[in-house]
């Protein structure tokens, strides 16, 4: 009955933000083909709301979806050899840079100036400069915002006497503690924690989650992968090396499985109230009030960060006690960096389009983005889609209207507002070959490590060498310039 | 009076045609090349081309450009990756240095292939000789890779996990495979019903036995959960064990391709001639006796043809990894072709070519080795 409600809701708004799109069969005849990730995550939102733009302009939109993995390489493939058969691709907002090092993608600012419905100063202001803008231009328009945060069972815990995490030893602390207890009601042991772990998915993105607040103590500018100044990889140290071992700790409190699970898998088992503790992006927040989600409804609550003790000594690639020297940004003693992972699908056009194309796909994206659409897409746990606006997460109404019992809605919204107001929130990859440094040689050597093949140390060096080998490739100037570029947009 | 297109007489050829010779006949003596001339331009055109174009890829590195690809050339230094550079542990496998039994293991291998060569001086001819040095030399360089890593406790790399796709692959599959043959060959009831049940995994797609096998394996829903819970494996996962996962694998291929091995050995047994096996039983001979001097001389040739073919399919082993454990836990269960896969896929074109490259040079030597001194010395048996 709810998803009914639900529905005819994002119907009726749907019908009124069509009010301010290009005027009825402007578009007859165009065909916008769109290109991203399989199943109803993403997708599925793009094609239902294709189907309305399509009613209401004439453009008809097409979704071509591929794995996860091969979503990069075929958009930039498609777009440098000329095929060009993709107008739009929707994508990871990081990946961008390289596209745009070579000219593929539009400049959506003209689009902009002569767009009254975007509202561009509702979206937030790291979405806004950071996810969207290349070098001080507009090159995307967000669709989801991405934080990676941490999420704990309420229940569990009061259960258990015990108080969430606040950092990586408290998170694999309270994980062992709870593990094996039957959190479901269904006479099993379940688990500690969960986690994806499987190689080729989303475990690159977790391992950057822990890093992060070990690594980065001086705001967004520092980064936490490279030395900025000469691009020198800061990932053979012993900060690093101890988010490795406590990533890997966190498997003992795991499904058996977990080295095999991707982030659908760790859901399924999240959803199924067998996990106390878990890290994921936003979507857990609305996934939990989804029917088959009962376990869990109202008691998965999250942190927008979990925080370290001790930080790294840059000089000296040892890690020292957080101190106001060390750590200026650290609360109650815990240096904090929420990570922005992945930093939110985002739709790019294709600059080789023609022109009444690009048109036509810079108003289905703006129809997409506008908060009449955005702000009920984002209360559906099932569209992958996180809040990315202000008017997203300061209203709790639309949340509450979806399901969220009030008390949850704060603490989702507080979670994700804690994480975008961190003067040291940890950035993700946005530089050419960010793909390759984190999806590939940060992924494959993380693998390695945690199925025992090699040692930490070993993984470590393999990964020092690795993107060092990218960085020279690309060019390491380039590559200073652009992590320079980076890094300022989000200041 | 109408001409007489059937005239033997000799006459005036038209332009450019030998004498005496008309279109239609010139036509019918290049009848072969015009019929095999489109199929030979098909196979340049998409198969021989990109071959060569792809070394063009191996040689160089490839960045994307607002005007399409742009190569810098780069002579073997993808290769040299592989071998020596930071890709050696992901192709090779941990080099860490030999443990004794790596050692002993090593020069044993090392004596014997040495000793198998310096035996052909005069036995052949030096093309064979020269065949025969890289074979040696591919084997000595198998041998030392397993010493280095398996025999002294490191973890190996792809081209290992690739053969041990290969030989115990195909090992087991014809075991099995020839097991149920030589069953069904015999007078059972219900044989033809086991025949078609036994062809049905061939017609299944790669793609599909993977996840069918990764849903039946899942150790948390899958059927077997129950009955690993009862006998205590209930937080066993196979696809967190390096050798579990890599058993798995070459079970779920297994599966798919006994009956292959299954239908070839099966119409090979069935052409063995009743009467040599009658001839025996009347002699007295035991069914054991039957089979090793009877029937196997007569399937071998066979059985070491579908060895072959088998061993080039299962060199480009890509879809069972991939879907099953996504080449894991870390880099246990991923083959060449995945490897290739993986890079291709992160728009590293020339690395990815340049291990392409060296699957199939890999491939070639094993096989046309196999090829010489099994295949050939049977059919030769047979001839002789």
């Amino acid at each position: 009955m709810k998803k009914l409600l639900v529905g005819a809701l994002a119907a009726t708004t749907a019908l009124c933000g069509s009010v301010g799109l290009a005027s009825a069969g402007e578009y007859d005849g165009v065909t916008i083909n769109i290109l991203t990730r399989p199943g109803p995550v993403i997708a599925g939102r793009i094609k239902d709301r294709g189907a309305e733009f399509e009613k209401a302009t004439g453009a008809k939109i097409v979704v071509n979806e591929v794995p996860f993995a091969e979503i990069f390489q075929k958009i930039q493939t498609d777009w440098t050899t000329g095929t060009n058969s993709i107008d739009v691709g929707v994508f990871a907002a990081g990946w961008g840079v390289e596209l745009d090092a070579a000219g593929l993608l539009e400049d959506m600012d003209p689009y902009i100036a002569k767009d009254t419905k975007l509202d561009p100063a509702d979206i937030a202001p790291y979405f806004r400069e950071f996810g969207q803008k290349i070098g001080g231009k507009t090159k995307m328009l967000m669709l989801d915002g991405d934080f990676q945060m941490v999420y704990y069972r309420t229940d569990i815990l009061a259960k258990n006497n015990l108080q969430p995490p606040k950092t990586w030893e408290d998170y694999v602390a309270v994980a062992a503690a709870i593990n094996g207890q039957d959190m479901n009601g269904d006479g099993q042991a379940d688990y500690g924690s969960c986690i994806f772990k499987k190689r080729n998915a989303q475990s690159y993105f977790a391992i950057q989650t822990v890093a992060a607040s070990f690594v980065q103590t001086k705001g967004t500018a520092q980064g936490f992968h490279f030395d900025n100044a000469t691009m020198n990889p800061i990932v053979n140290n012993e900060a690093w090396k101890k988010a490795f071992e406590l990533y890997k700790e966190t498997g003992k409190y795991g499904p058996p499985e977990e080295l095999n699970h991707d982030i659908g898998d760790t859901r399924a088992v999240v959803k199924a109230g067998r996990c106390g503790l878990t890290i994921d992006w936003g979507d857990p927040g609305p996934l939990q009030i989804e029917a088959d989600a009962g376990a869990i409804k109202g008691k998965l609550y999250a942190l927008a960060a979990v925080g370290t003790k001790e930080v790294l000594d840059r000089a000296t690639g040892k890690l020292v006690p957080v101190s106001a020297e060390t750590a200026p940004y650290a609360i109650d003693g815990v240096n904090y960096a929420p990570f922005a992972a992945f930093g939110g699908w985002a739709g790019a056009i294709n600059a080789k389009a023609d022109a009444k194309k690009k048109q036509a796909s810079y108003d289905f994206l703006s129809y997409m983005n506008q908060a009449a659409q955005s702000n009920v897409d984002v209360t559906l746990g099932w569209t992958g889609y996180n809040a990315y606006r202000l008017s997203q997460l300061t209203n709790l109404e639309p949340w509450e209207k979806a399901g969220f019992p009030k008390e949850l809605a704060e603490n989702y919204l507080g979670a994700i507002n804690g994480a975008l107001n961190n003067p040291n929130m940890a950035s993700d990859f946005k530089i050419p070959g960010a793909q390759s440094y984190s999806g590939i040689v940060l992924d494959r050597e993380l693998a390695r490590y945690l199925a025992g093949e090699i040692t930490v140390d070993e993984a470590l060096k393999n990964i020092e060498d690795g993107w060092n080998e990218i960085t020279d490739d690309f060019g390491r100037d380039n590559q200073i310039a652009a992590q320079g570029l980076a890094l300022g947009a989000s200041q | 009076m109408a001409k007489n297109t059937y005239n033997n007489q000799p006459g005036k050829s038209p332009a450019g045609l030998p004498p005496g010779e008309t279109w239609g006949e010139w036509f019918d003596r290049h009848a072969r090349t015009f019929f095999i001339a489109p199929a030979v331009v098909l196979i340049l055109i998409f198969a021989i081309f990109p071959t060569f174009y792809s070394i063009v890829f191996a040689l160089s590195r490839v960045k994307f450009t607002p005007n399409g690809l742009q190569f810098r050339f780069v002579w073997f230094q993808n290769f040299q990756k592989q071998f020596t550079g930071a890709e050696q542990v992901h192709f090779l496998g941990k080099l860490d240095g030999m443990g004794a039994f790596g050692w002993i293991f090593f020069l044993a291998t090392t004596a014997l292939a040495i000793w198998w060569f310096a035996r052909s001086f005069g036995r052949t001819s030096w093309v064979g000789l020269v065949g025969r040095f890289i074979s040696m030399a591919g084997f000595i360089g198998v041998s030392l890779l397993l010493s280095a890593t398996l025999l002294s406790g490191s973890s190996w790399g792809t081209l290992l996990t690739t053969l041990f796709y290969v030989v115990i692959g195909c090992l087991l599959q014809f075991v099995i495979g020839t097991g149920l043959a030589f069953l069904c060959s015999q007078p059972i009831s219900g044989k033809n019903f086991f025949r078609v049940v036994f062809f049905i995994p061939l017609m299944i797609t790669p793609l599909g036995v993977g996840y069918a096998f990764k849903m039946i394996l899942d150790v948390t829903k899958g059927p077997f959960q129950p009955f690993l819970e009862w006998v205590g494996l209930g937080s066993w996962a196979w696809s967190a064990d390096v050798w579990a996962a890599r058993w798995f694998v070459v079970g779920g291929d297994s599966w798919q391709w006994i009956p292959f091995i299954f239908i070839v050995m099966l119409a090979a047994l069935e052409n063995v001639p009743k009467d040599h096996v009658e001839a025996a039983q009347v002699d007295g001979a035991s069914s054991v006796q039957i089979f090793r001097e009877i029937i196997w001389p007569q399937v071998v040739p066979v059985a070491a043809t579908v060895i072959l073919i088998r061993m080039i399919e299962a060199f480009k082993i890509v879809d069972l990894p991939n879907i099953m454990t996504g080449g894991g836990p870390g880099i246990a269960t991923e083959s060449i072709s995945l490897q290739s896969m993986f890079l291709w896929r992160a728009n590293d074109y020339g690395q990815s070519a340049a291990v392409a490259y060296l699957l199939l040079l890999l491939t070639v030597v094993l096989c046309a080795s196999f090829f010489n001194y099994v295949v050939l010395r049977q059919l030769r048996k047979v001839h002789a």
